[in-house]
């Protein structure tokens, strides 16, 4: 039954600013970091660990700083993407103390602790975090930097040729003093403005012009320029950084944001083949390329013979004995894998010691951060902003797709880190600066629109006596 | 540390783990956030727009009403219900403001009839608080019970008012 009256308007709700909901999320998942180092403590040594309560009290001041800083400063942001971020660090903090405690790796040469610095790179990744919103008040203002920002991409991009390759891939830069960063996580985010910028001009002309052919929008020969020469340079990256996660991140992200900002289908079959050709193509004479697609197909046979394919074997053991619940935090045999288990490996970790159910929990907090940006990108009510919070969220998706399936032997394994999961500075850092960057504009979307000025017709008549 | 505590603690982790999934999927569901209706002007609408009572009940009533044509203030209607044609079900709270029938976009009750004229007919208090049905010169003409309206005329509390196919009729 329709109630039909001619008193009632229909609008919608403001959003709520549920700054308090975040807060409460938040001090649960810090909540749920001490937990797991507890655990871990209690399994490896039957004691609580002495640094639990320095550790605990670092993640809450982090959490509390990025918090308030959120509450005065994003004041209608998701509420959301704050907690997830920080139960991701917090664990990953809580899974890299774990392997520091390993006796195993720390026999190994390569290895080093790297739970107190993570803490630090996490504090300073939560800087970045406060910078960015402090900083950037209007996510519209990086529209300005369109071109620039595509510079700086180039450079961070090409800089890693000129270093000297560490385990196989030229991604990182070495500056002495200070340590070696990986400009590639950087660059993801300030190619997103670049191509958020380009793509909001141009889409227009590459939605628009183009033919039919078999139920699908084929675009001119002139509009592939832009599509080719992101591949030519992603192939680039491969061929002479022989680094196929930043290369695969660049290219999917560049192809997400297209079919976003132009709605036609072909280009997402334009770059899977292009994709496909590419990886075929430089995997036929690329040594470290190979080296991974064999360890890909068939890891036990280079068991003992070829390190790759032992690493390789070693990861899905450990998925293996993890099973459904896992062996519980703190008694699992991860640290087999030695080389990088606490950072491109710590998914095995993960999957070895909290089973399925924890890996498909993981997979799901990173699918939730996705989901969030994803619907930012809906509520903002600018282009640039849409098309830059899918590009921001796209990447992040890709790059977790990257590498668990690598690590899941689902595809090649690349290099890349799990975000905040990983040890290693730059990715944590980054990623800080990206979740600022989508909370930034999940504030401008949801904000309420503001009250309308008064119109002047709308003033009562004044009658002017002489 | 015993084997107990280890697994109590193990299994418990993942719980914890996966209750804080499930209450953030439970903050995007509340963050769905719909329209809002507002009701302007006075506060009663909201009490009468609760739901119809039984329909016996509300026929029983009128008859009795239309024996008192003195307490009229007491047993004035509240509401108008449209209780046959497409409109079926169709309640329109009666505030003191003149209602307008016919298939034209801005009548307060938009017929969908074939029998219906653009401008059908009106329905307004008059100024002792009784309801008045008025039609406006249609060509299939207004039918208050069985008889055709020619001037202005009171609507008694529950007489069937036709007009084409739709009928609507005043109710407590």
């Amino acid at each position: 039954m329709s109630v039909v009256t001619n008193t009632t308007t229909i609008g919608a709700i403001d959003a709520p600013s549920r700054r308090n909901t975040e807060l409460a999320l938040v001090i649960f998942a810090v909540a749920i970091s001490v937990f797991a180092y507890a655990n871990v403590g209690l399994a490896l040594n039957g004691e609580l660990p002495s640094g639990m309560l320095g550790y605990g009290a670092g993640l809450a001041l982090l959490g509390g700083v990025a918090h308030l800083v959120v509450r005065r400063f994003a004041k209608y942001a998701d509420p959301l993407l704050l907690p997830l971020a920080t139960l991701l660090n917090g664990l990953g903090l809580a899974l890299i103390w774990r392997l520091d405690q390993s006796e195993r790796l720390l026999a190994h040469p390569s290895f080093a602790p790297a739970a107190s610095k993570q803490l630090i790179f996490s504090a300073m990744g939560v800087a970045l975090f406060v910078g960015v919103l402090l900083l950037l008040k209007d996510h519209r203002i990086l529209q300005r930097y369109t071109y620039i920002s595509m510079v700086v991409a180039l450079v961070l991009l090409i800089l890693p040729m000129f270093f000297p390759a560490q385990f196989g891939a030229k991604i990182w830069i070495t500056i002495p003093g200070i340590g070696s960063i990986q400009p590639g996580e950087f660059a993801k985010i300030v190619i997103a403005v670049f191509f958020s910028g380009y793509l909001m001009v141009k889409r227009d002309a590459l939605a628009l012009a183009s033919r039919r052919f078999m139920g699908m929008y084929l675009p001119r020969g002139r509009d592939l320029g832009p599509i080719l020469a992101i591949w030519a340079m992603s192939i680039l990256i491969l061929v002479f950084e022989t680094d196929l996660g930043t290369s695969l991140l660049f290219f999917g992200m560049f192809v997400v944001m297209l079919y976003v900002a132009t709605e036609r289908t072909s280009w997402i079959v334009f770059g899977l083949v292009m994709s496909a050709v590419g990886a075929v193509g430089v995997a036929s004479f690329e040594p470290h390329v190979q080296d991974r697609v064999t360890a890909w197909l068939d890891p036990f046979a280079g068991w003992g013979t070829h390190p790759a394919s032992e690493q390789m074997a070693q990861v899905l053991m450990s998925f293996g004995s993890g099973g459904t619940l896992g062996t519980g935090l703190g008694q699992g045999h991860s640290d087999l894998i030695l080389f990088a288990a606490n950072t491109d490996f710590i998914l095995a970790t993960v999957g070895e010691e909290l089973g399925l159910a924890g890996v498909m929990a993981f997979l799901l907090l990173y699918g939730l951060i996705v989901e969030r940006g994803v619907r930012t990108a809906l509520a903002a009510r600018d282009p640039f902003g849409k098309l830059l919070a899918i590009g921001l969220s796209g990447a992040f998706a890709i790059q977790v797709f990257v590498v668990a399936g690598g690590v899941m032997g689902l595809i090649p394994l690349t290099g890349m880190t799990m975000p905040f999961l990983a040890a290693g500075g730059s990715s944590v850092i980054a990623n800080w600066a990206l979740i600022g960057i989508l909370i930034r504009i999940s504030d401008t979307a949801r904000r309420p629109a503001p009250a309308p000025a008064p119109s002047t017709d709308a003033e009562m008549t004044q009658v002017v006596r002489p | 540390m015993s084997e107990l505590t280890l697994t109590v603690m193990r299994l418990g982790f993942l719980a914890v783990l996966w209750l804080f999934v499930i209450v953030a999927v439970q903050v995007i569901r509340s963050d769905l956030f719909g329209t809002r209706v507002t009701q302007r002007g006075s506060r009663r609408t909201a009490a009468e727009a609760r739901p119809q009572q039984g329909r016996q009940q509300q026929q029983a009533a009128p008859p009795q009403q239309r024996q008192q044509p003195g307490r009229q203030r007491r047993g004035a209607p509240t509401k108008l219900v449209v209780s046959e044609g497409t409109l079926t079900g169709t309640t329109v709270a009666l505030q003191g403001q003149t209602i307008t029938l016919g298939r034209a976009h801005d009548s307060t009750i938009v017929l969908d009839d074939d029998y219906a004229s653009s401008r059908h007919a009106r329905i307004y208090p008059d100024r002792d608080g009784q309801w008045i049905v008025e039609d406006l010169g249609s060509t299939n003409g207004t039918y208050l019970e069985r008889t055709r309206l020619t001037t202005p005329t009171p609507v008694p509390l529950g007489a069937p008012i036709r007009i084409g196919k739709t009928v609507i009729e005043l109710r407590k």
